[in-house]
């Protein structure tokens, strides 16, 4: 887990400035940037996973009963799920505050 | 039984390469540096050297393809001069800052306009902040010795940064000089293989080349000038280990003849050798004057420089670039600073001669001499004085 | 037809080597086309990447969206780069210094980085025949710096160094073809993809890495905040490029073209032009230019498709 930067001394650094944590930008919320999110109505899901391969973050994971949902963590709420999914499974609602 | 050849410096360079048995040459050409690149070409296709040569599209290819070379972990060497230099200027940064350990030899030529094929030292001195270990070089022995050295001090876990060696484009590049080869067997112990820690491999995965908003860029840089100026530590034990190894000593400042001399006279590259059978005369001649030589050139060697004109009255730069608009000598307006703070120092003057190539004789170091013995005693109204430009030069 | 007999979504490998967390905007159609690309580019690769949105979206120091070896130097030597990385690699595998893998060398970077900075970079390592693969991700113009025109800007676009106003109708040039001048240099694999089409771009992706000498995958990369559109119409303005035959998807292997979607009558252009705000102030009589090129253009190149 990476400090912030702001509490990096000059010695903390790699050489070169180089990151050997590879992929520990995962630890940054994104989902503090959506305006919109999606909502589900799984009785709809074919578990074809395209929500899964459209998603821009790649937030998409499978839950037990095999069907798609977005990680709120990593979720910008572009829509693109809800607007591709073809069973209309996912609709975009206003995020609360 | 260590053979001494006569041999084109240039190409006395290619086998300092061969022998340090580089991975990866990117170049492209450019005189006064094309017999370096040339022989290295020839030895790759006769199995000589056993690299990848990549023949790039310009320079600026040439530096970012050692860039890539060198964070897979394969050990690299470009060359280059002027044009060259000047073209690849951003990457230099990059590499330093990246601290890939490229080994890079520097046919030192003037720049543009008017076009100048020639040596002098404007390209090397606009890369000087570059963060780059820079050595300079006086004659073959001394290039082929370095470029040995450069590897072993560029790879050194304490060090990672590029290193540039700098020679005189013609003036040393194109000379055929007596050069001592080390065998084989002793620069490989001299020389073994020093894994890159960071390379660029699916076993390890790393990110290189983050970019660094305001609140983490300064002590990104930061770390950057501690390890430059560390890595004194290591070229300094490099030499010495060099010294031991193959009985040729290198520091960074070198001091001819400068015992008891309260004249003295600084200069940097294959000039300085000219300037030594001037120094031999004037001594013969009863009069104290002696000849400092920078050969460390970054990380600047502030202490070794300060000792080499203690007792010193009067301190002559002779500067082969011009800063335009500025203090004039490059060389000049670093040493000056680094005495500033002293409390005793040497009247410090500055010229700035042979600029594109143009000689500069024995008589014309004598002339400088006595011309700056007689500014530090009169003062001038000039920052500088050039010398040897015709309608400038009062005697010409 | 999508062509599901090489990939369906549950063959994709699920796990991401371009992990989320990364600060692409929302609905970003080239954050989307590097995830899917990385999944067809596996574990064993290096990448090169140039600057522009993708590098700096994943790599704020200290942190790094990549789980795959990778590098960013500077805009305009991506290719370079990652010529300097093939050798260093094969040369380090020849003197034993490492073990013996299939390493695939990736270079990765944006129209700007390709077509124009990063062009001559990109020609002197496709002549070199170095053995790497060149994605250019293309959102049609230098978006990470704010909409700034590139030659891969379609003509008639609005971007803040061709905005449109009293003299002057936006971009006032075609689109450079960058497939074109790859297969120029006569490299055994060109393809255009779109991750509106993922299996398709996936499959293109996996073939050139596979592909011994240089490849070059061009890819659509839909932009909502460059080309002002919704975020969630990123796949389907993807699929409209297509289907307008403004973006043919097309193979070139060894020279011989070959159409990979064709369809029995192309929408017009005005189904993806009017979707965008870039380009809404073109008038009627534009909009026909545009309409008459883009026919010529995909007409001749299913001339060229249809060769022997």
């Amino acid at each position: 887990m990476t400090k912030p930067e702001g509490e990096y001394t000059w010695k903390d650094l790699e050489v070169g400035a180089i990151v050997t944590e590879p992929g520990n930008a995962a630890q940054y919320k994104t989902g503090d940037w959506r305006s919109q999110k999606p909502t589900y109505d799984f009785a709809k899901c074919i578990k074809c996973g395209l929500c899964q391969i459209y998603c821009p973050e790649g937030c998409v994971v499978q839950n037990d009963e095999g069907c798609f949902e977005a990680d709120m963590f990593y979720c910008k709420g572009c829509g693109i799920c809800a607007r591709e999914c073809p069973t209309r499974v996912i609709t975009m609602v206003e995020e609360e505050e | 039984m260590v053979k001494k050849v006569g041999i084109e410096v240039s190409v006395a360079i290619g086998e300092a390469v061969r022998l340090a048995n580089a991975d990866v040459v990117a170049a492209y050409p450019i005189t006064p540096q094309t017999h370096i690149v040339e022989h290295l070409a020839e030895l790759v296709a006769d199995g000589d050297l056993d690299a990848a040569y990549i023949p790039v599209e310009s320079e600026h290819s040439a530096m970012s393809a050692c860039l890539g070379s060198a964070a897979a972990g394969a050990r690299t060497f470009t060359a280059t001069a002027g044009q060259g230099l000047e073209l690849m200027h951003e990457v230099l940064y990059v590499a330093s800052s990246m601290r890939l350990p490229v080994v890079m030899a520097v046919a030192n030529r003037a720049l543009s306009s008017p076009l100048s094929v020639w040596g002098d030292h404007s390209d090397v001195m606009a890369v000087r902040d570059t963060g780059w270990i820079q050595i300079f070089t006086e004659n073959g022995q001394e290039v082929v010795d370095n470029v040995l050295c450069a590897f072993k001090i560029a790879e050194d876990r304490k060090v990672l940064l590029p290193v540039m060696i700098h020679l005189d484009g013609f003036h040393l590049s194109h000379v055929i000089e007596p050069i001592v080869f080390p065998e084989q067997e002793a620069v490989d112990k001299f020389l073994p293989i020093n894994n890159f820690p960071f390379a660029l491999h699916p076993a390890k995965p790393v990110t290189m080349g983050d970019f660094a908003p305001p609140i983490i860029y300064p002590e990104a840089k930061w770390a950057q000038e501690v390890n430059l100026r560390a890595s004194k530590e290591v070229i300094l034990r490099t030499w010495q280990e060099f010294g031991q190894a193959f009985g040729r000593h290198y520091s960074p400042v070198e001091s001819y003849k400068t015992e008891g001399a309260r004249v003295l006279l600084l200069t940097m590259g294959s000039f300085s050798e000219t300037a030594m059978t001037v120094i031999d005369k004037l001594q013969g001649e009863g009069r104290k004057v002696g000849l400092v030589r920078l050969r460390l050139w970054r990380p600047f060697p502030f202490e070794e420089l300060r000792q080499a004109v203690k007792g010193a009255e009067t301190l002559i730069v002779v500067d082969r670039a011009l800063s335009f608009g500025g203090p004039g000598g490059p060389v000049c307006s670093e040493v000056r600073s680094a005495l500033y703070g002293q409390d005793k120092k040497p009247k410090v003057v500055s010229f700035v001669a042979g600029l594109g190539g143009r000689d500069i004789t024995p008589a014309g170091f004598e002339t400088i001499i006595n011309r700056g013995i007689a500014i530090a005693q009169k003062g001038s109204a000039n920052e500088f004085e050039i010398f040897g430009v015709r309608g400038a030069d009062a005697e010409l | 037809m999508q062509n599901y007999n090489v990939y369906v979504p549950r063959l994709v490998p699920k796990k991401d080597t371009f992990v989320p967390g990364h600060r692409a905007c929302i609905g970003c159609g080239e954050a989307l086309a590097v995830r899917l690309a990385c999944k067809a580019l596996g574990s064993n690769v290096v990448i090169a990447n140039a600057t522009g949105c993708m590098e700096i979206v994943s790599s704020p120091l200290p942190t790094t969206s990549w789980k795959v070896p990778w590098i960013h130097t500077l805009f305009e030597n991506t290719a370079a780069v990652a010529s300097g990385i093939e050798s260093g690699l094969k040369m380090l595998m020849k003197k034993g210094r490492i073990a013996r893998e299939d390493i695939k060398v990736v270079a990765m970077a944006g129209d700007g980085g390709t077509s124009d900075i990063g062009l001559q970079a990109l020609s002197g390592a496709m002549e070199r025949g170095h053995n790497f693969l060149y994605i250019c991700f293309d959102n049609e113009a230098y978006m990470n710096t704010g909409i700034q025109r590139s030659s891969a800007t379609p003509f008639g676009a609005a971007t803040t160094t061709s905005p449109a106003g009293k003299q002057s109708i936006g971009q006032m040039s075609w689109k450079k073809n960058m497939p074109a001048i790859a297969a120029a240099h006569n490299i055994p694999y060109v393809a255009t993809a779109c991750p509106s089409y993922p299996f398709d771009m996936m499959e293109k992706v996996k073939k050139g890495i596979d592909t011994p000498g240089p490849a070059y995958v061009h890819i659509l990369s839909v932009c909502p905040t460059g080309w002002r559109c919704p975020t969630d119409l990123t796949v389907r303005m993807g699929r409209l490029a297509v289907e307008t035959g403004i973006f043919p998807l097309y193979e070139v292997e060894n020279g011989k073209y070959k159409l990979n979607f064709d369809f029995p009558e192309l929408r017009p252009v005005t189904d993806y032009l009017k979707l965008q705000g870039r380009f809404r102030h073109l008038s009627d009589d534009l909009l026909a230019k545009i309409q008459k090129r883009v026919t010529a253009d995909y007409a001749a190149l299913k001339e060229k498709a249809s060769d022997d």
